[in-house]
Parts: structure tokens; sequence; C-alpha cells
């Protein structure tokens, strides 16, 4: 049987069976840089009007500067910009004031709570807090959950 | 507005007549096969007798005309009274009922549509329909996006063998009524798999592939902007055969309309022949013998699967906002779509007081009770729907499939069934009373 054209044939199967396996196992480690969770400035509190959604972190760090009131106080929080539903990224709407998300239909108050459309939860806010030269920092290796009543928390948000 | 119009007109003015022009020719040839294999009298019209081949004549000579005109750039059009009248109409919920009302009258008229004058002259004006809906810029920016295209023909596709089916069904039934075996066990001469299958095979892909060549060719694969991790295109939409399970995620939470309801899907299909005790319709067409399968089955394969692909490519625009075929996709159209639970309608609105809420500081078993009795109402709904509505279907309408199938492969039919039903009673919820989840539970994301 070994040696025959058919066992040689089948060798090489088996070979070129074993490269790919290896091959497919090497997929799951791709080469990407594994950031750590980042922290980042964003600038002074002063910056951000009250009622406004700053969105020229968006593309960079996936976050939105809000300024607004929540429960009757005006907050600044840092939101993060995926979907509660299936993760696209919503868009804000400045004439309609909400977030809307193209992929099925979710909206979102300006503060993030989820309104219309399927998504089951708020957006989730990142930790904000001032930094030691008086500009705000947004730390991404936290996030808090309205349904979760971690809105309260003062990390959440920053009042002046 | 109007000199806009006037050049979009000239942009489509020579492939709009060359359209008319393939029009013609098909009810030409259609009537060259009438005189042929015979003439027959269709209707009478005032003491004049209409035969198939005068009507396919005349239906050949209307599209001959129209085709200069539409090349000359002034094609007929739909009055923008119809459109906004159709624009309008046009909305989840129309489309439902409406598809649903076709389905039935397909149904009950089976003998009469089935008829091959009566299906010629539905097709020639489902195209002739088409000619004119083009001509609107809106409708055509829609439909005649290459990605849209395909879908265009399978559509009619999907007429033609809907077609075929019903009509042989037909012929099989009244046969069946008349003593005779179907036309399957008359015609069954076996044929060898080589040659005649595969070399019909063959041609077919060499066929198959020359028209993909071409098809390539004539209209280019679209490119989209390149992804972006931030920037998700508005509207996003999956490939045109998941278009319906993305219409299902606008109404349920993604681990059900997503993961289960497919799961379920596909193991339902496959408990099909397990399920299935009547053993007419094997080999052949036939509606008859087979009601209950024949409407279950065209209610989950036309209606919830092949309607929400049309409504997915065609009239879900910018911000996954419904949008009429011929409504310019203005993405910034508002549409109030505010979505109550059922928890906060029962404890808000019924019994007018707050929603149920642990103490702060509470432990997390606490918690959970809080929140199972919060969502009371929607549990308690959902397990009366799967666990209560089989048995009493048992003893009511499915009588006798209970005693036939006995109570494990009824359990398993009862309840592929209610599953099925789940998707359009909760749209039908959400457009009604604004409904966003029965169960809601963000906490544990579980919402349902
Ligand atoms: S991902 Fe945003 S609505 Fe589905």
């Amino acid at each position: 049987m070994f040696g025959s054209m058919l066992g040689l044939g089948y060798t090489c199967l088996a070979a070129a069976g074993g490269l790919w396996t290896l091959g497919l196992a090497r997929f799951m480690f791709p080469n990407i840089l594994t950031e750590p969770p980042s922290r980042f400035k964003v600038g002074f509190p002063s910056d951000f009007a009250l009622g406004k959604v700053e969105e020229k972190f968006k593309a960079q760090f996936g976050v939105w500067i809000v300024n607004t009131e929540y429960n009757g106080q005006p907050e600044i929080c840092a939101i993060r910009t995926v979907c509660t539903h299936l993760g696209c990224t919503p868009n804000w709407l400045e004439a309609e004031q909400k977030f809307k998300c193209p992929c099925h239909g979710s909206g979102f108050y300006k503060d993030g709570i989820n309104f219309e459309g399927p998504a089951p939860r708020p957006l989730e806010r990142y930790a904000i807090s001032l930094a030691d030269d008086g500009q705000l920092e947004v730390d991404k290796s936290k996030l808090f959950f309205e349904e979760m009543g971690q809105w309260v928390d003062p990390q959440s948000f920053y009042t002046g | 507005m109007h000199g806009n119009h006037e050049v979009f007109l000239s942009r489509i003015q020579m492939g709009l007549g060359f359209y008319y022009l393939i029009l013609c020719i098909l009810n030409w040839s259609a009537a060259l096969m009438a005189w042929r294999s015979g003439i027959r009298p269709l209707f009478k019209l005032g003491g004049l007798t209409v035969s198939n081949l005068a009507l396919w004549m005349l239906l050949g000579a209307w599209f001959l005309i129209l085709a200069p005109i539409a090349m000359m750039g002034s094609p007929p059009e739909l009055p923008e009274a119809v459109k906004h009248l159709i624009n309008s109409l046009s909305g989840p919920v129309t489309l439902t009922v409406g598809s649903l009302a076709g389905m039935a009258f397909l149904f009950l008229f089976r003998n009469w549509w089935t008829k091959p004058a009566v299906a010629w002259v539905l097709l020639n004006l489902a195209m002739f329909g088409m000619g004119l809906a083009v001509t609107d810029a809106n409708f055509f920016e829609i439909v005649g996006k290459p990605d849209n295209v395909p879908i265009v023909g399978l559509v009619f596709l999907l007429g033609f063998f809907t077609w075929v089916a019903t009509y042989r069904a037909v012929i099989n039934d009244d046969r069946r009524r008349q003593g005779l075996p179907p036309m399957e066990k008359v015609d069954d001469e076996k044929v060898l798999v080589w040659p005649d299958l595969v070399y019909t095979e063959m041609i077919c892909m060499v066929a198959v592939t020359a028209l993909m060549l071409v098809w390539a060719l004539a209209l280019p694969a679209p490119l989209e902007e390149p992804a972006s991790s931030v920037k998700t295109p508005n509207p996003s939409k999956a490939p045109w055969y998941f278009l319906g399970l993305q219409e299902m995620l606008v109404y349920y939470d993604p681990w059900y309309a997503g993961v289960v309801l497919p799961s379920i899907v596909v193991f339902g299909l496959m408990a099909i022949p397990f399920l299935d005790f009547n053993k007419g319709g094997n080999g052949y067409y036939t509606i008859e013998e087979r009601k209950f399968s024949y409407i279950v089955f065209q209610i989950g394969f036309f209606e919830l699967w092949i309607v929400l692909i049309i409504l997915g490519t065609f009239l879900r625009g910018p911000n996954w906002n419904f949008f009429g075929p011929f409504e310019y996709w203005d993405a910034h159209k508002v549409l109030a779509q505010n979505n109550v639970d059922l928890s906060q309608y029962f404890w808000g609105g019924l019994l007018e007081r707050g929603m149920p809420k642990a103490p702060a500081g509470s432990s997390a078993g606490t918690e959970i009770l809080y929140i199972l009795w919060r969502e009371s109402p929607g549990i308690i709904l959902t397990l009366g729907y799967l666990l209560l509505l089989p048995p009493i279907m048992a003893v009511t309408v499915f009588r006798s499939f209970y005693a036939k199938m006995g109570l494990v492969r009824y359990m398993l039919m009862a309840n592929l069934l209610l599953l099925m039903a789940s998707l359009p009673l909760k749209m039908v919820l959400r457009w009604t009373v604004n409904l966003k989840y029965i169960i809601s539970i963000p906490e544990y994301f579980l919402n349902f």
C-alpha cells in the first residue's frame, strides 16, 4: 500500500490538509496591535455648550461628548457611538435632535435614552472626569449602563 | 424641477424604448404561437369575438407604437396624483395586509388566473406598469441600482414559477375530480442520467455562465465607500437574501430575530417530513389534497420571506424609515415611532403607578425577583401563548390533526406554527399599539 501511487496521493493530501489547518490556526491570531483601553483628553468643559452634541471625536475615538440635561441636571457625558441593538454606528441628526441608527431605525434622545425602534437599552456612557490641567478626560475602559442605574455614578458625567 | 425631469428622461429613453420593443416582440411571438397551435376565441366584445391571436397582435402593436415615442424622450408616465396616492397608501401595514389579500385572491381564483391567456395579460400589465413606473426618477433610482436589478428579475421569476406550479396543480386537481391520474403519472417516461440529464445540465451551465458574463460587463457591481468602523452607511443594508432577516430585527431583539428564529426556521423545515402525515401530492403538483401544507408554506415563504425582502430592498430608506415607491429618500424624514414596552403599558398605563423597582442597595436575588414581577404580564402572556394555546388548538381547530399525529408530533407542529406566527403578531403590535417588547429585561440583555 505505502509507496503506491494512491498512498503518495493520500500523503500529499494529508500534508496539504495539515498545512491548511495550521494556516487556519494562524488566522485566529491576526497581526494587530491591541492597544490598552485609551484615556484621552477632549478639551475644557467650557468648550461644550449646553445642549450641544460634539461629534468631532466620533471618527477617532467612537464617542460623542454631549452636554445636556439628564434627570433635570445639566451634565457633560461621553456617549459611546455604538447602537445597543446590534452594534451599528448611529448618526446624530441635528435637525431632529436625536441619534438615529441606519440599520434598523432605532432612535435615541440627546441624552442617549432609547425611544424608538428595536434598541432595548439606552446608549452607553464612558467614564469622564476632570484632569489636573483642567481638561476633560474620557476613560474608555469604564462603561456605565443606564438600565442598571449606573448613570448616577459621578464618574459617568461631569457637572460644572 | 421640470428641467431635471427632462434630463432624467433623456437618460433612460433608449433603454425604455428597447424595453417596449422587446414587449412587442414577446407579444408577437405569442401571437405566432397562437397561430401555429390553434386560434382560440377569448371573449366577446359587443358582438365581436376576440381571439388570442388578435389580442396578442394588438398588444404587440400597442408596444410597437410606444417604443419610438419612448425613444424620443416622452414616454407615457404615471400621473402625479396616482404616484401620490400610491405613496400615501404604501406602508408596512398596507403591504402586509395587501399581500395577504393578494395571496387569498390567488388561492381562491386559481382556476381563473392560471389560464395561460389570463396569465399572459397579467404579465403584460405588470410589464407595462413597470415601464410606466420607471419614468419616475425616484423609482428608477431604487429599482435600477445594480444591487437591486436581480431582485426585480427574481420577483418576475417568482411570479412565473408560482404560475407554473399553480397551473399544474389546478390541472391535476381537475383530473382527480374526474378520476384520472395526475399528469406526472401519465407522462412518467424515464430518461437516462447520461446523456439526457448531464447534457441538459451542461447546456444550462454554459448558458448561465454566458449570461453572467454579459451581465457583469453591462452592469458592474457597485463599490461602496471604504469600510469604516465609525461610519455605517445610511441605510445600511444586508445582502438581499438577508433583508427579510434584517426586517425581523426591527421587531425583535437580536438573539431572537437573529439566532433563535432562523434556527427554528431551519429545524422546522427539517422536521416537516416527520410531521407530515398526508401522503397526497407525492411526486405531483396538487393544492386540493394538501391545502393546509400549501397555505402554511405560502404564508411562511411568500408573506414572511419574499414580502419582507421586497420591503427591505425597495421600501426601506435612510434611517431605516419606510418610503413609498415614488418617494424621494430624504434622510431627514421624520416619523414618530415612540415605542413602549408591555410592562410600561401595564404598570404605567393600566394600573397608573410606577414600575416595580428594587429598593436601592438590595441583593441581586431581590433585584431579579423585582424584575420578574415587573415583567410578569409579558411572561405570563408568552407562557400562555406557547403552553396553553397548543392544547386548546388540539381540542378545537386541530382536532383531527391531533388524532392523526399523536402528542409529540402534534406539539412540535403546534409550537412551530406558533413561533412562526410570533413574527407577524409582533409586527402588527408594533404598528398598531407601538409595542416595543413583550418581555423587556435590558438588565440581562433579554428581550422578547
Ligand atoms: S443596530 Fe442600531 S437599530 Fe439595529
